[in-house]
């Protein structure tokens, strides 16, 4: 066998660029502790989980083509596994947030198979059935408080720590955490050879299968990871909140419409889009949310608006107008001059991979 | 190399069945050519082979084991792989990355993206462009390049002519030939009889899913082929 002879380049100038930007930006969040300035620190946490559960629903509906409507059926079952771990089998609170997301992705593979026998509109009815089924089956769960739901016990909140300023920055550095991960990982998924399967598998899932994707694997690998992940960031958010309830933890306009939305004006298919969503999500919420139900026909026409004439979301248009990519995933081959030309025993193992 | 085999194939789009008993033997290194008119089960079959349709595990044996009801994607890492009718290339992804789309069968062999290049230059040129901006013949050459990233044993083509100019069908003819002298099995479908006949060793022409007429290219004269195609 010879040397392979081309490499792979992704990076780009705005790429380099955008991420500087949000690498400052981060390191700005990371210090805003230091001012005490607690309201912003609770909304930057709400900001970050939003993220996260964007960038998880972008990847399973707008990379593995799976349009889950229930995904509110894994935040609110991650929050009651964390509930139940440091209730009933007294588990640290933190620790318990990797272990609820850890059940939550268990949990997802019975569902995934169910589900997988579905496609198109039904699979996101089913999945909605699915998160129906959950908050019906809590109902019925005493031990967790039933219908009512229950509080986090009082010694478990001071395990956190004694302090609520120090509650409040452990959250708040975890939600950063986990919202850094969530984009992280989708990155690195979809820079890998998966990412490209997985956008194969979004524009013909007959045609993948048939150039030998392992199709099933790959879309269930995808539910499960983000179940998990979705999970976690459920588990977080009601230790934020210290208190869960069947109808608080399942909501679909809470939760799932919310992440669609963000996902769907962002620009669903592009890591930047959720970005984008978080941005217009919050400042509509911050100022019209006073306004009751308009606040909601706001963002149902403006999301139809998007969806009708807009439909690659508004980081699409600026991203097409202006050829900007913060997250390239896809692949530029540099051929090497002075490569072999050996066809007969040629391999397509890259020499190097540029990041 | 593999010797593809059906045995008693039948095949069925809910209610509708397809394809009626097929024994159909695909050499080893050989060309094989279905023909047919539309809706005779050509295509069908195709999908039968590469596991897109499933059927009973004794209806089809590659190399004497049986291999039906497998998914595609075992089938194409035991070396049979399909250039599809339509082309059915990927619009998000570009050329190059239809192209390494191919690779995911993990099969090892003499088949590399540079040696794709070698093949079909253009490809090379416009590697970075989205592979359905390209032209129709273009995209057949991806579609075949993607096939051949596989590392098949076997390769399926269905309908690769179809739609383009006369001039594309002879290049990609020509490139079917040398493929089939380096020893690769090909199995042609393709409504124009003469052209298949000609390049085939065996031909298998198919009738409302049943085979009407089968037997040595060499053998058959075109009249007989006209009969059995139009079941006269």
């Amino acid at each position: 066998m010879t040397q392979p002879s081309y490499r792979i380049e992704r990076a780009t100038r705005s790429s380099t660029i955008g991420l500087a930007v949000l690498g400052l930006g981060l390191i700005g969040l990371l210090l805003l502790p230091l001012t005490g300035d607690r309201a912003t620190m609770r909304l930057i946490v709400e900001i970050a989980y939003f993220l996260a559960l964007a960038q998880m629903w972008n990847l399973l509906a707008g990379y593995a083509g799976l349009l889950s409507v229930g995904q509110h059926a894994f935040i609110g079952f991650g929050g009651y596994m964390l509930f139940a771990l440091v209730a009933h089998a007294g588990f640290s609170p933190i620790y318990s947030l990797p272990i609820a997301g850890l059940l939550s992705g268990l949990i997802s593979i019975p569902v995934a198979i169910l589900m997988f026998r579905l496609s198109g509109p039904y699979f996101a009815i089913g999945t909605w059935v699915v998160a129906e089924v959950f908050k019906l089956a809590f109902f019925e769960v005493p031990a967790l408080g039933g219908g009512s739901g229950m509080s986090l016990p009082l010694q478990a909140v001071r395990d956190i720590a004694p302090s609520a300023q120090g509650r409040e920055l452990i959250i708040y550095i975890s939600a950063l955490a986990i919202a850094v991960a969530s984009v992280v990982a989708v990155y690195a998924l979809l820079r890998s050879r998966y990412g490209l399967a997985l956008t194969a598998i979004r524009d013909s899932e007959r045609a993948s299968a048939s150039v030998g994707v392992d199709t099933f694997r790959l879309k269930l690998g995808v539910f499960v990871a983000v179940a998990a992940f979705t999970g976690m960031i459920g588990a977080l958010i009601f230790l934020q909140k210290l208190r869960i309830s069947p109808v608080a933890a399942f909501d679909v306009m809470e939760w799932s419409a919310a992440i669609i939305f963000i996902v769907v004006i962002g620009g669903i298919g592009r890591i930047e889009g959720p970005f984008v969503g978080i941005a217009i999500f919050f400042l509509l919420r911050e100022t019209t949310s006073d306004f009751g139900a308009w606040y909601l026909i706001l963002l149902g026409l403006l999301a139809i608006a998007i969806m009708l004439f807009a439909r690659q979301g508004i980081w699409g248009l600026i991203a097409d107008r202006y050829r900007i990519n913060v997250f390239p995933v896809e692949r530029q081959v540099h051929l090497d001059d002075h490569r072999q030309r050996q066809a007969s025993s040629t391999s397509l193992t890259p020499t190097s991979e540029k990041h | 190399m593999s010797t593809i085999e059906t045995r008693g194939l039948t095949a069925h789009y809910g209610d509708f069945q397809a394809l009626f008993g097929l024994d159909v033997t695909l050499r080893s290194g050989e060309t094989t050519a279905i023909i047919g008119a539309n809706g005779a089960g050509k295509s069908t079959f195709m999908k039968a082979i590469t596991g897109l349709i499933k059927t009973a595990p004794d209806m089809i044996h590659i190399d004497g084991a049986p291999a039906g009801g497998r998914d595609a994607h075992t089938i194409i890492s035991q070396g049979i792989a399909m250039v599809p009718e339509g082309r059915r290339l990927f619009p998000s992804l570009s050329v190059e990355e239809n192209l390494l789309i191919g690779t995911h069968a993990k099969r090892s062999g003499p088949w590399s993206l540079d040696r794709v290049y070698d093949v079909f230059p253009v490809l090379k040129e416009r590697r970075r462009l989205s592979g359905t901006s390209l032209s129709g013949g273009q995209q057949q050459m991806v579609a075949i390049g993607r096939a051949l990233l596989s590392n098949p044993t076997t390769l399926l083509c269905d309908e690769i002519s179809l739609g383009l100019a006369p001039v594309v069908i002879e290049e990609l003819y020509r490139t079917i030939a040398e493929l089939r002298s380096e020893g690769l099995s090909i199995v042609i479908v393709e409504q124009d009889v003469a052209r298949a006949v000609r390049v085939a060793d065996q031909v298998y022409c198919f009738m409302e899913g049943r085979v009407s007429l089968s037997g040595a290219a060499q053998d058959i004269a075109l009249e007989d082929i006209r009969n059995a195609y139009f079941g006269i």
